[in-house]
């Protein structure tokens, strides 16, 4: 389901102060694989997460989604791309304040210039558990609530790859334990997901743990 | 879940930011429709003030005219026309004259197309001794008047004295003690005596008006004549050098001279009068045309300015409202909304902005034109094509608004998720 091979990214490339954030990483996650990226703040952990999800053009290497390279698209197929393909879990959530949990859920919708789907939101959020909040903003949101409202929204379009950034970095444990069942039970449906973490809980449940350090790929399976 | 959705969430969530914007859009507009109102509704009361300054004129101009056509009348045949040989010293010294010109001539002057003359006269003048009294009178001669062909027929000035019968001026009925009814003779010929004119102090009182065919008979002048008086019309500008163009047209040989100067005199000044009062309209109407324009100028200068800053305004704000959704605009696009639905987003909310401040900015332009317009001109409305106006503002406060938006929706489009991300 995706495969980096080789990737380099370096911050301030042209200049002499360059910082390779990732140095020639490979890494794959298969359809029902859920892998875990663990490693000290630095090790390039977010930078590998946002290549993986079409969001920061690598300097060298491929990444490739669901067998097609998105930095072979243009611009705008690239965003349906990500829309079509890759669900976005983040540890600050970044819902959209003014939206309710609903909309915020549906927000991905507008993406694929699709009917609205109200159906699919309010069985998200049956899943959830946060039906009940449906018409609140997220201000008005729990923590762990706004994450599984997160997590609804990144499921809303039936993507193949999920993609968390530390997402139970806010949670008390009773929430991150939801969270993390979720993305297993995604990946156990056939998803990918590839996770970004400083908890060596939340690393445990998946299925493997990759490890870096200052930007390298430092240990096979955990 | 849409566009337009996300957009009047937003609106809601940061009400300042649009209240502001929307403030601008509309000041923007009002000052536009206000100046454009105010400007309508100065013409209005320059039209007004213009047209009643005509009227007024016009009404002058036609009391002159009336007063000029009575004053004319009132001073009896004041156009002469002689013989161009006619020595005019013995017209003016003796009041008599001695060349001739054909009787026909005032058929053909009448039955011609002329329009600077009226009340054909053609008479025989001719200063003689009246031997059988011993006095010197003026023996006039005449048939009556001459009706023109393409004219109505006029009430005559001077009645036709039938054959046999005479009329006498005051002087000789004074010096000769005659009365109404009496029976004189003239050159061998008896005539009765019709009618005693009254004093005139002119020439009139030594005047003996007879028939003109025995006049012509008794001087030996048979279907001659010495002059053709006439009644000018009044027309504007040199009336003497028309009335001559015309008649010379028509006979050549003859000359015509104006008489009565003081009445004309008098016409003379009128006409001056009318003449100033035209021209002082005229003054007006230029007056209230610079001023025009000088408003005009000032709108067309202050009006740019006020919606350069309006749309500066917007700008900034909706470039300090990307700065603080730059944040919820990465989450959008690593989410899928592409570039151009993110411009989408601003322009969208820059349109419900322009639209929304447009109504608002109409309806404040209209009020305070209508409140700054002269009410006893505009009777408190302000006049102009409203439809035209409100379409002309519905499409400007957009485009207004759009423009001021470009710049921060095209940075919010172009601005790098991830980096906003990795901040975050």
């Amino acid at each position: 389901m995706l495969e980096l091979t080789d990737i380099h990214k370096a911050y301030n490339a042209q200049s002499h102060s360059a910082v390779a954030a990732v140095d020639g990483i490979s890494l794959s996650v298969k359809s029902g694989e859920f892998v875990a990226v663990q490693g000290p703040s630095g090790c390039g952990k977010s930078t590998l997460l946002l290549v993986a999800g079409g969001l920061l053009s690598p300097d060298k290497g491929a990444a490739v989604i669901a067998g097609q390279d998105p930095y072979q698209l243009s611009a705008n197929a690239r965003a349906s791309f990500r829309a079509e393909t890759i669900g976005f879990v983040f540890q600050q959530f970044h819902l959209v304040p003014y939206l309710s949990v609903r909309d915020n859920i549906m927000a991905p919708g507008v993406a694929l210039s699709s009917p609205p789907a109200v159906d699919r939101a309010a069985q998200l959020m049956e899943k959830f558990g946060i039906s009940d909040r449906s018409t609140h903003l997220p201000g008005e949101l729990s923590t762990g609530e706004r994450q599984r409202a997160a997590l609804a929204r990144a499921l809303f379009n039936s993507p193949k790859l999920i993609l968390a950034d530390e997402p139970t970095g806010n949670l008390d444990p009773e929430n991150s334990k939801i969270v993390l069942d979720h993305l297993r039970a995604f990946a156990n449906e056939g998803g990918a997901v590839l996770m970004v973490t400083h908890e060596d809980s939340a690393a445990a449940t998946a299925d493997r743990t990759e490890r870096l350090r200052d930007g390298k790929r430092e240990l096979a399976n955990a | 879940m849409t566009i337009w959705r996300l957009i009047v969430r937003e609106i809601r969530h940061r009400a300042l930011n649009f209240a502001l914007g929307f403030i601008s859009v509309s000041v923007a507009i009002a000052c536009l429709i206000a100046a454009m109102g105010l400007l309508r509704a100065d013409e209005a009361t320059t039209r007004a003030i213009l047209t009643e300054r005509e009227t007024a004129v016009a009404e002058a101009g036609a009391k002159l005219e009336d007063s000029m056509r009575k004053i004319t009348k009132g001073l009896g045949f004041n156009v002469v026309i002689v013989p161009e040989d006619q020595d005019l010293a013995e017209m003016h010294l003796q009041g008599s004259l001695s060349k001739t010109m054909p009787e026909s001539y005032v058929d053909r002057l009448a039955n011609s197309k002329i329009v600077t003359v009226n009340h054909l006269l053609p008479t025989v003048v001719k200063k003689i001794e009246w031997k059988e009294m011993n006095i010197s009178v003026l023996l006039y001669g005449t048939r009556g008047e001459v009706p023109i062909a393409h004219r109505d027929l006029k009430k005559p000035l001077l009645d036709a004295v039938p054959a046999g019968s005479m009329i006498i001026g005051h002087a000789i009925q004074q010096k000769l003690k005659l009365k109404k009814g009496v029976k004189v003779k003239l050159m061998d010929r008896e005539f009765e005596i019709v009618k005693i004119h009254g004093e005139r102090g002119s020439i009139d009182d030594s005047t003996v008006w007879i028939n003109l065919k025995e006049a012509q008979e008794m001087l030996g002048m048979r279907n001659l004549i010495h002059a053709i008086q006439a009644l000018e019309c009044h027309c504007a500008g040199d009336r003497i050098a028309m009335i001559r163009e015309e008649i010379t047209k028509i006979l050549p040989g003859v000359q015509a001279i104006e008489r009565g100067s003081q009445a004309l005199a008098r016409a003379e000044a009128r006409t001056a009068a009318a003449n100033q009062a035209k021209e002082s309209l005229a003054r007006e109407q230029e007056a209230r045309t610079t001023l025009r324009l000088q408003r005009e100028k000032f709108a067309g200068t202050i009006v740019p300015i006020v919606m350069f800053a309006c749309a500066l305004s917007i700008g900034l704000l909706a470039f300090n409202n990307a700065r603080q959704r730059a944040s919820e605009i990465a989450v959008l696009r690593a989410i899928g909304l592409r570039s151009s639905q993110i411009v989408g987003v601003f322009l969208g909310k820059a349109a419900l902005l322009g639209i929304t401040g447009a109504l608002a900015g109409f309806g404040a332009g209209l009020f305070v034109a209508s409140r700054f317009a002269d009410p006893a001109v505009t009777g408190g409305a302000v006049p102009m094509p409203s439809g035209q106006w409100l379409i002309l503002s519905l499409l400007l406060a957009p485009a207004l608004a759009a423009i001021g938006s470009w710049i921060p929706a095209m940075m919010a489009a172009n601005q790098d998720p991830a980096i906003v991300l990795q901040k975050d």
